[in-house]
């Protein structure tokens, strides 16, 4: 019998210039939850309940363990990780969204100024520390960028990975090459 | 031009996109007289200062919003996201 092996988007992509890396990160679960309205509450405290995390203020995440969950929108968060407590599904829309988006990791002294090139947003430690996510552009492409220890994470829908890495990579070039 | 968004902060204006005055917020009725409808239709102001509009940040969170501005000095006045549910 032929068994299939799962291929992340990008093939387990990983680059460098300079000081700089660019690395596909593993896949993991995600999980799209939209309370319906007026529900917000009832779902929050579900999520504290099964997940141990709140449901995200506006540009939030929140880690307890190996559960994450990222601010995606309006009366939106992305759950990273867990399969979701089926409580959840009372209180909203719980959608599986783990095939439809590329995840990359940038990491370096000079990530920041990599993104200035591609993003609208001020993506410096100072102005976007660890813990806060996102919803931005990455060149034409929409994307959920979170800070973590050490560099940006960058997540785009599925069918966009190669010319979000592609895009990435040019910028990264260009800044290398600047010293 | 950046577009303070109630969610998300000041945001740059190409992650918005212009929808047009907010009168569509105000819809009439199916059953208004055909004075009203076509006054909603074809009746539009053109202000040179301020003026509402409804901006969609669909390259941020994806909210509706009224946005205040005065369109001869560029002055975004107030933001606001549009609320509740549109009238059946």
């Amino acid at each position: 019998m032929i068994r299939l092996a799962v291929e992340t988007p990008l093939g387990g992509l990983c680059v460098s210039h300079g000081d700089l890396t660019l690395a596909e990160l593993p896949a993991i679960r995600l999980t799209w939850l939209a309370p319906w309205p007026g529900e917000a509450r009832a779902m929050s405290h579900a999520l504290q309940a099964a997940h141990g995390v709140h449901f995200p203020e506006p540009g939030e995440t929140l880690e307890n363990g190996s559960t994450r969950i990222l601010w995606a929108g309006r009366a939106q968060a992305l759950l990273a990780g867990p399969a979701p407590a089926t409580e959840l599904a009372h209180h909203g829309a719980v959608v599986d969204q783990t095939e439809g988006w590329a995840g990359l990791r940038l990491e370096g002294a000079g990530a920041a100024q990599v993104l200035a090139r591609l993003c609208p947003l001020d993506l410096r430690g100072k102005a976007f520390p660890p813990g806060r996510t996102a919803r931005s552009l990455l060149g034409h492409m929409n994307a959920q960028i979170t800070a973590v220890d050490g560099g940006l994470e960058l997540m785009v829908m599925r069918s966009m990975a190669g010319t979000a890495a592609a895009e990435i990579e040019e910028a990264m070039r260009s800044v290398a090459a600047r010293g | 031009m950046l577009i303070p968004c109630p969610l998300c902060g000041p945001r740059d204006l190409r992650e918005f996109s212009p929808r047009g005055a907010a009168v569509t917020l105000e819809r009439p009725d199916a059953e208004a007289l055909p004075e009203e409808w076509h006054a909603y239709l074809h009746l539009r102001d053109n202000p040179a200062g301020a003026t509402r509009e409804l901006w969609w940040h669909g390259a941020g969170c994806g909210a509706w919003l009224i946005v205040e501005r005065n369109t001869v000095t560029h002055e975004v006045i107030g933001v606001s996201l549009v609320t509740g549910e549109p009238e059946q």
